[in-house]
């Protein structure tokens, strides 16, 4: 079987999955590891679609 | 329960007493992903780490990412096998199975060779934590 995600779905994917975990590790209170891993998700999708746009306006 | 700021002095003020779960914590959590927060009863935490761990690895496997081999070759090998050493006991059953051999014809399959390096970097966080929980660094 092989799976074959578009480079966008792979990046949600590997966002959200590292995002729980750094939520968890990072810190302490359930509330705080919510908020932290929201923050690193967001952080890694805006950093994602911010390079996607600076790769488009380096082509054209 | 939560540690207060004059606990957290105490704690890192004198080194941490070595106990059986000090241990045992990072050994299990590093073979089986999420369970050194098992045996500490950190039920949620503890499955969400699995959880997050073994999908990146079957992902990863499942995008025909390369499972790196020991090897003493070129800088970036050793630190992919370093990496994917991390899923413990996931990466022991992949390379008995002769999985992870990675096929060049996919796009992503370089996306799944990351992913399994990733999600054994995870992992090592998350047997960093673990300990840090046995040690009472955190609650």
């Amino acid at each position: 079987m092989t799976l074959s995600l578009s480079h966008f779905n792979a990046a949600l994917l590997f966002s959200i999955f590292a995002s729980v975990v750094f939520g968890i590790t990072v810190r302490d209170k359930p509330r705080d590891q919510v908020r932290y891993g929201l923050y690193c998700f967001a952080m890694f999708m805006g950093g994602l679609i911010v390079a996607g746009w600076g790769m488009w306006a380096l082509r054209h | 329960m939560a540690t207060t700021p004059a606990r957290k002095d105490a704690l890192a003020a004198k080194p941490a007493a070595v106990t059986p779960m000090s241990v045992v914590a990072p050994v299990v959590a590093w073979l089986i992903p999420g369970a050194g927060h098992l045996i500490q009863k950190r039920w949620i935490r503890g499955v969400l780490l699995m959880v997050s761990v073994v999908t990146m690895f079957v992902l990863g496997l499942l995008m025909q990412g390369r499972i790196y081999r020991p090897n003493g070759g070129d800088i970036l090998d050793i630190l992919g096998f370093v990496g994917d050493l991390g899923t413990g006991a996931l990466y022991i059953v992949s390379r008995v199975q002769d999985l992870g051999h990675g096929v060049v014809a996919h796009a992503t399959a370089d996306y799944g060779t990351k992913y399994i390096i990733v999600a054994g970097l995870l992992n090592f966080i998350s047997v960093a934590d673990a300990y840090h929980i046995a040690i009472g660094k955190k609650s």
